[in-house]
């Protein structure tokens, strides 16, 4: 009796700090499950090496951090600051163009005290801008405000495929494209600018880096350079599929062991994931992807107001680009454009990204509309 | 649903209820569109995954499994005794792996304070680095010396990266006292490498260049060892999955007999020539001396530019194998075989007499052929032929022959064939007759030319080899053995010593017993008869000897010389040439000798050939060599200065 009294006493407080926590345990059951889970193979693929794994856990820590403050704060205060949160990573880009650094491609920008790429803030801050430029037009959007939404959409995308970082870009303007997408912007029109798209494919050609045009020429014929451009995708093709249906075993990759296998720390950690884990790994992992993205979407639709609906069901959509790119680049289905595996690859500041989108999903969620 | 797709909806007012289902309809659509787009991902991991995972998996082996050859020792090489003639033997180099080092060059210079390190070395050096991979590990120096391993070794920690690696290298004890025979090897050059496109040299640095070691390169060889080794994608070696020894190569035992080897180039003292023996009862090659020589060692890692133009330099040719390679008219050492030939093709029985009247002429014809004695000998018959070596004989007994049947039979003996010796690149010399001539000079044969063919002389050409193995077919009663040095080979080092099977001997060359009797005898004479040639060769020795001197021109030497001539310079002397074998009752040992430049063949070559029968018949009891009186000291020469020439060429 006594102690049904207090079982009963903990779940009630359980219950009531679980609704003031504002999470939604599913999602974030699945988030962590994936970040073990990618700290597991980086542990592997960094060939055991605990610095590595403790520096990505570190930053983990830092974005589950953030996804817990933003959980905590009601959507109302990001849709006010979104105009000036858009405007202030477009001056970062622009600086980032004057004196970033980095190799290769200037994407970081010093600030003394920490060292990040703007490019990563844009992630939140277009999608956010362009719902928050489309939550109060009448929807489904009509041409003028398409037009405004690409302007938004393109202006960051641009500076940031300047730097040149091709993935972030294609994140970037994809997280834009959803909203536009997700307020109801008519098939036929979208089927229009897809055909422009495709028509003006020769012009962003001319437009494209010597190494960005090799990748896509690699992508297209690997076994032309097998080993100089050609490399990375033939080498990761053969981690894939020797794994075969159940994987040669945790810690068992010989391609990353080996070092066939380039970045497989980071843009290429997946074909370690799949080496190790087999077609079965593959399946249940862009299973707990689909079920994230599904969340997400699903928070979405529940959403209370317009910007959240738009904004929430962006970055569930954005998550899948994700996936679907790097998976696509790993398995040789698409070009080489440096785009992480959310959450496994190592690296922090899109681990970092990704994880306060989900903290505004979460703050979302828990201001939604009830019953 | 209709109106809210319509551009000509005129009203902007916000319907949030209907926004709210139009983005749930989007939503779902979206989703669809996501779930499809997964699924046709995971249907690509499937194929490759499912359908291409054998093709791949097999890639993925091949990139990290590579095989690691590992080389087989070196057969070596003994004499007959078991004295070693070619080993391989540990030695010490310095390597540097330059990705360990650091800065290289610093290193290397901070060692040379340490270890010499001469400038060809360093060049050698900064040629590797450029064309090896910075984790090779990279040869600076071979050959240290005890004291600088020991040097080095102290100052190991200064040096990281740098080592010190033992490996063989193959090693001639006697040098240059079997420089021809065992010859020697040399690095696989780029020749070889096209050549050979074998597997079997995929770990191997080394290949026989010249003699032993070049003919019996298959045997020597052994077999190479594989080690499967996980590399990464540099190509380095991380650990050994398995290995398969290596199969070292067979060991030979050679017919040769170092201590007689040694005996015979002794009492060269220098003077260039041959010495070659051969067991009578079976072919085996027991010495085989060209002298000068060279050492072998030299050849090994690569001569250097100097020793090599000093060797080609030299007027003596010390890298010319005269044993295999030597052309020499025979002269007097033919007349037993033109013995043979009148006695078995029934032209002369033993007590067949010739008188020699000191000049031969063929009927018809003014020119005269001489013999050495003036005068002559008188009346002569085969035992006193030999026994004197009197030519007049030999030109009636050519004549009478006839070219046809005097080339014919000597065939039988080997003359103007390979030996078939294992050794590479033999010279066959010539036979003479009809058909040579014709070939060789599109020219009708001239009987004074069978005459002067009686006495070795015209067109003959013999290898010493070549006599050598004559003589041994007459000494073993007219049967041929092909000469070889092969005795013996021994799989691995506690495997039984195989000997290598009797080759096919020949059928008997003599037909008549009493023949070789007589020929014999008459040799014997040479020797130890109150006429005889050498009779002082074979004073006083413990068993009988049957022998047979010659002098004649080299030649190769253009310019046909006076003969015996001890004052003019050696390039104009004769050759000398000596033959003998013994015991005469049951010969072991056939030797022969030509001494270049010599005056005689019996005071220049016989006692040489003496010396090696003492040394071989009679182990340590044999008498140790001594300086023959110099000849021109001589004040009576009791044997001929030399077998004279004949006065003029044979008539055309």
């Amino acid at each position: 009796m006594i102690d049904r009294d207090l079982l009963g006493a903990i779940r009630r407080r359980w219950q009531r700090w679980w609704q003031r926590s504002r999470l939604d345990l599913p999602l974030l059951g699945a988030l962590l499950l994936v970040a073990t889970v990618g700290l597991l193979v980086l542990f592997s693929a960094s060939a055991e090496d605990p610095q590595q794994v403790l520096n990505q856990a570190l930053r983990l820590g830092f974005g589950f951090a953030v996804l817990l403050v933003f959980s905590r704060l009601p959507p109302m205060w990001f849709r006010m600051l979104t105009p000036w949160f858009y405007l202030g990573t477009l001056g970062l880009l622009v600086l980032v163009l004057l004196l970033g650094e980095g190799r290769g491609a200037n994407r970081w920008l010093d600030l003394k005290l920490l060292r990040f790429q703007p490019a990563e803030l844009a992630k939140l801050a277009l999608p956010m801008m362009v719902a928050w430029y489309l939550h109060t037009r009448a929807l489904p959007p009509r041409w003028r405000d398409l037009w405004v939404s690409c302007l938004l959409i393109a202006v960051p995308a641009l500076l940031i495929a300047k730097q040149p970082d091709l993935g972030t870009a294609l994140l970037v303007s994809a997280s834009g494209v959803f909203v536009v997408f997700l307020a109801g912007l008519a098939w036929r029109r979208i089927l229009l600018l897809l055909g422009l798209g495709a028509a003006s494919v020769p012009l962003f050609w001319h437009f494209m880096h010597e190494y960005q045009r090799n990748r896509v020429r690699m992508f297209l014929d690997p076994e032309a350079d097998p080993l100089g451009n050609g490399w990375n995708i033939i080498q990761s093709k053969i981690a894939v599929g020797s794994g075969g249906l159940f994987g040669k075993g945790f810690m068992d990759s010989t391609q990353a062991r080996l070092d066939f296998l380039p970045e497989h720390t980071t843009d290429f950690i997946f074909a370690v994931f799949s080496e190790e884990f087999g077609l079965l790994g593959v399946t249940a992992l862009i299973a707990v992807y689909l079920f994230i993205i599904g969340r997400g979407l699903w928070i979405a639709a529940n959403a209370r107001d317009s910007w959240s609906r738009l904004l929430a069901g962006s970055l569930s959509m954005t998550f899948f680009v994700y996936v679907m790119v790097n998976g696509g680049m790993i398995a040789g289905l698409m070009p080489v454009v440096g785009v992480p595996m959310p959450l496994i690859s190592y690296g922090g500041t899109s681990a970092v990204s990704l994880l306060a989108g989900f903290g505004l999903l979460m703050s979302i969620h828990s201001h939604r509309r009830l019953g | 649903m209709k109106t809210l797709w319509s551009r000509r909806r005129p009203v902007l007012l916000k319907d949030v209820a209907l926004e709210s289902v139009l983005f749930k309809r989007r939503a779902a659509q979206g989703f669809a569109i996501i779930v499809l787009a997964l699924l046709v991902l995971i249907a690509r991991y499937g194929w490759l995954q499912v359908i291409e995972h054998s093709s791949l998996s097999t890639a993925a082996e091949q990139n990290r499994i590579k095989s690691r050859p590992l080389p087989p020792s070196r057969g070596l090489i003994y004499d007959r005794n078991g004295v070693l003639l070619a080993e391989n033997v540990l030695e010490y180099r310095l390597e540097i792996v330059p990705e360990q080092a650091g800065d290289v060059m610093a290193t290397v210079a901070a060692i040379t304070a340490v270890i010499r390190i001469d400038p060809e070395d360093l060049e050698r050096f900064g040629q590797l680095r450029q064309s090896q991979r910075r984790f090779h590990s990279l040869p600076i120096k071979f050959h240290l010396s005890e004291e600088e391993v020991a040097r080095f070794a102290v100052n190991r920690y200064r040096f990281p990266g740098v080592e010190v690696v033992p490996y063989l290298k193959r090693f001639y004890p006697l040098g240059a006292d079997l420089g021809h025979v065992i010859g020697y090897v040399g690095r696989i050059g780029t020749e070889d490498r096209e050549r050979l496109d074998d597997p079997r040299y995929s770990a191997t640095t080394h290949i026989g260049k010249t003699g032993i070691e070049r003919y019996y390169e298959d045997r020597l060889l052994g077999q190479v060892g594989y080690e499967q080794v996980e590399t990464n994608a540099e190509g380095r070696a991380l650990r050994v999955l398995g290995r398969v020894a290596p199969k070292p190569g067979q060991n030979l035992y050679l017919a040769l007999d170092a201590r007689l080897q040694q005996a015979a180039i002794a009492a060269f003292e220098g003077r260039p020539g041959v010495a070659v023996a051969i067991d009578p009862n079976n072919g085996e090659v027991l010495c085989m001396v060209s002298q000068p020589s060279f050492d072998p060692n030299w050849f090994v890692n690569g001569i250097s530019r100097q020793n090599y133009t000093d060797l080609l330099a030299a007027s003596r040719r010390p890298l010319f194998d005269r044993t295999l390679l030597g052309g020499y008219e025979p002269g007097s050492t033919i007349k037993p075989f033109i013995a043979m030939a009148g006695l078995e093709l029934g032209v002369r029985t033993p007590s067949d007499t010739v008188f020699s009247t000191g000049e031969f002429h063929l009927p018809g014809q003014a020119k005269g052929y001489r013999d050495w004695k003036k005068g002559g000998h008188g009346r002569i018959d085969l035992h006193e032929s030999l026994a004197q070596s009197v030519n007049t004989y030999y030109y009636q007994l050519a004549n009478d022959l006839g070219i046809d049947r005097l080339s014919s039979y000597l065939a039988g003996f080997g003359f103007g064939q390979a030996t078939g010796i294992d050794l590479n690149g033999e010279a066959v010399g010539v036979l003479p007759s009809r058909a040579w001539k014709q070939a060789r000079y599109g020219k009708a044969w001239y009987p004074g030319e069978t005459v002067i063919s009686g006495i070795g002389q015209g067109y003959w050409v013999v290898t010493p080899i070549q006599l050598a193995a004559a003589l041994a077919t007459l000494a073993g009663n007219g049967i041929h053995h092909r000469p070889h040095l092969l005795r013996a080979t021994q799989a691995s080092f506690d495997a039984v010593i195989v000997p290598v099977p009797a080759l096919a001997q020949g059928a008997p060359l003599i037909g008549n017993a009493t023949h070789l009797a007589a020929v014999h005898d008459g040799m014997v004479a040479v020797m130890h008869g109150p006429t005889g040639t050498a009779r002082r060769v074979g004073a006083n020795a413990p068993y009988q000897i049957a022998g047979k001197s010659g002098t004649a021109q080299r030649v190769t030497s253009a310019k046909r010389s006076a003969s015996g001539n001890l004052n003019a310079p050696e390039s104009f002397r004769n050759q000398a040439l000596f033959m003998a074998y013994a015991p005469a009752a049951q010969p072991t040992i056939a030797v022969v000798v030509v001494v270049e430049h010599g005056e005689s063949g019996s005071r220049a070559a016989g006692p040489i050939a003496r010396h090696i029968l003492d040394v071989y018949l009679l182990g340590a009891a044999a008498p140790p060599w001594v300086s023959p009186v110099p000849a021109s000291a001589a004040s009576a020469p009791l044997a001929p200065a030399a077998e004279v020439k004949p006065i003029a060429e044979p008539a055309r």
